[in-house]
């Protein structure tokens, strides 16, 4: 097993990506991830890849299309108003089916908004901001370590499924530091890609990828192939981490960094005699409702913490199925949230003082 | 707290640069070692060459975990924060810099430390302050964590010191060891951060001025350093709290 190193999420996620075998990164400065363009810049060709600085995230993503089209294992990375303006690259690519490994490094919103910490992009990563019905995999992790295996699972499902994944984590987590573990040089499976556009080498008729249908039933029978590759993914990669469901009295819902926070939260709460207990959703879609059947009777209430105005309250409710009372505290705008405020709010719930 | 306070008033000079590679503890040591700092002034007032203690805090190339973030803490203790033009909690990456850091720059009765930006990039800041250091007494500190990924090794390390003096033009007076692994760190890393900065010493013939390490290492450090025969006397073992860190992110 290779040492414990102290590493900043950012330079992390890129090295990871090397390491998994991404042999293609685009992309275009935006603060807080910004260590990632730099890292690759400079290490990924040490690894016989290539990087490549676009003109624009619009530009990033549709060079990216281009090499996943080609079979290349693909990364791109942005922060949330650079994610934006990647939106339609995103239907673009689901509809073509094309793997690739996307960063949101996210940030306060909307517009410009903040260079700190925000978790205000979750509707823009589960509903999705371009045309479409379309999916991307959305991964959340909560700490760095979490984070580069879960590089390397999206470079996994993303080749499998022929889908975009998203890794969705928050400037904290790409800027803090951390001791991690990384995994060894071509620690990356790698499938075949008889679809890519290879060149056929007079052997095969040519791959097409495209994503214009002129006959409505055509295009309806392609997108009755891709629900069912959906709904095989909701059957198969859901994921999530609970915590002290058997007899918590409140429920906790978070992912990144707050599911972070409320760790000490919950020591508060702990040190005054109050039960309190954790879903942390790893995967935001698909999103992990059954979760929510391992809640106990002793719960008396959920509580969602969010970096947002409250966003992923929908998804728990949906979840909850009316069996809980649901509420929401958070701080945005690039406010984090302390211990002391969500256990505050959780005795409040609760009726302590 | 430093072992020998009355040494160092002879052997500090006035302005302390703080440089290094990013995510290495720069900050943590410019704000742990002002308030050291602080703790000798008030003792020794009278006798004090130094009347203040001002901490710039230059850090345009990182926009999270910057010293102006403990700028009320810091000002409780007397300590002067200075920053951007705008003030400690505008939080934007925009490379604007206070005139006034010039003021405790140019106040022989003010000791300084200069928090720096990470990597040669964040070091580039220092170049406008260069006539002002040429005819001055300062030190240019390299704080190198030996457990950072990127300057683990000898040629890491190397890479980084060279970049940084060619970025600002100036050498590097001295070296920090700040070897460590957070929550995890055992004595074994600090003493890894030693070995490294003890080869980096000899090779650029720099002086290791401090190594940095929590209460709890503090007498099985000294005691490691008692016994090596390469230790030069002047080495000192720098005691810091953990400061900018948020308790959480260790949960």
């Amino acid at each position: 097993m290779n040492e414990k190193v102290l590493m900043k999420g950012n330079e992390a996620f890129a090295e990871a990506a090397i390491r998994y075998d991404c042999k293609y990164y685009f992309g275009y400065p935006i603060t807080p991830q910004n260590e990632i363009p730099e890292y690759m810049s400079r290490e990924l060709s040490k690894a016989d890849g290539v990087f490549v600085q676009a003109e624009s995230e619009l530009a990033a993503v549709n060079m990216a299309y281009g090499a996943s089209a080609a079979g290349g294992r693909v990364m791109i990375s942005s922060s949330s108003p650079g994610f934006a303006l990647m939106q339609e690259g995103m239907s673009f690519l689901c509809s073509v089916e094309a793997p690739c490994v996307i960063i949101n490094v996210s940030r306060g919103g909307p517009g410009i908004g903040t260079i700190l910490p925000g978790q205000a992009d979750y509707y823009q990563a589960t509903r999705g901001g371009g045309n479409g019905d379309y999916h991307l995999i959305v991964l959340a992790p909560a700490s760095i370590q979490e984070s580069i295996t879960l590089i390397g699972k999206a470079f996994e499902l993303s080749d499998q499924y022929r889908n975009p994944v998203l890794i969705l984590v928050d400037g904290m987590i790409g800027q803090m530091m951390e001791p991690v573990i990384l995994p060894d040089y071509h620690s990356g499976k790698q499938i075949d890609k008889p679809w890519a556009l290879t060149g056929t080498k007079g052997i095969r008729p040519p791959n097409t990828i495209k994503s214009v249908y002129l006959k409505a039933e055509e295009l309806e029978a392609w997108n009755w192939h891709l629900l069912e590759k959906y709904r095989k993914i909701i059957d198969c990669e859901v994921s999530y981490e609970t915590r002290n469901l058997e007899d918590a009295e409140i429920v906790f819902v978070a992912y990144g960094t707050t599911s972070r926070i409320i760790r000490e939260a919950m020591e508060i709460l702990e040190a005054d005699h109050i039960r309190s207990g954790l879903i942390r959703p790893i995967s935001l879609w698909p999103y992990p409702y059954q979760s929510f059947d391992e809640m106990s009777s002793s719960t008396k209430a959920v509580l969602v913490v969010e970096l947002s105005q409250g966003q992923m309250i929908d998804d728990v409710k949906i979840g909850v199925n009316g069996r809980f009372p649901v509420s929401y505290v958070g701080r945005f705008g690039g406010t984090v949230i302390s211990p002391e405020e969500v256990a505050s709010e959780a005795k409040r719930i609760l009726g302590v003082v | 707290m430093i072992n020998e306070p009355i040494e160092l008033e002879v052997i500090e000079k006035r302005i302390s640069i703080v440089t290094g590679h990013f995510g290495s503890g720069k900050t943590e040591f410019a704000v742990n070692y002002a308030l050291d700092l602080t703790k000798h002034m008030n003792k020794e007032i009278e006798n004090s060459r130094y009347k203040k203690v001002a901490l710039v805090d230059l850090d345009i190339a990182n926009p999270y975990f910057r010293s102006r973030e403990k700028q009320a803490l810091l000002e409780s203790k007397g300590i002067a924060v200075l920053s951007n033009t705008f003030g400690y909690d505008i939080n934007l990456d925009l490379p604007a810099i206070s005139a006034r850091i010039n003021g405790p720059l140019q106040d022989q009765s003010c000791r300084v430390i200069m928090d720096v930006g990470g990597d040669q990039s964040g070091a580039r800041v220092l170049t406008q302050f260069k006539n002002q250091f040429i005819n001055e007494e300062y030190d240019l500190f390299c704080l190198i964590n030996a457990n950072r990924n990127e300057t683990a090794s000898i040629e890491g390390a190397t890479y980084h010191i060279s970049a940084i003096e060619n970025e600002v033009g100036l050498k590097i007076t001295g070296l920090i060891n700040n070897a460590h692994l957070l929550k995890e760190t055992k004595i074994e890393d600090i003493i890894k951060g030693v070995k490294l900065c003890h080869e980096l010493s000899l090779k650029f013939s720099i002086p290791v001025k401090y190594h940095c390490c929590i209460e709890k290492f503090e007498i099985p450090l000294k005691r490691y350093l008692s016994q090596n025969k390469n230790v030069n006397f002047l080495e000192k073992v720098f005691v810091m709290d953990i400061i900018m860190r948020s308790s959480w992110l260790d949960k």
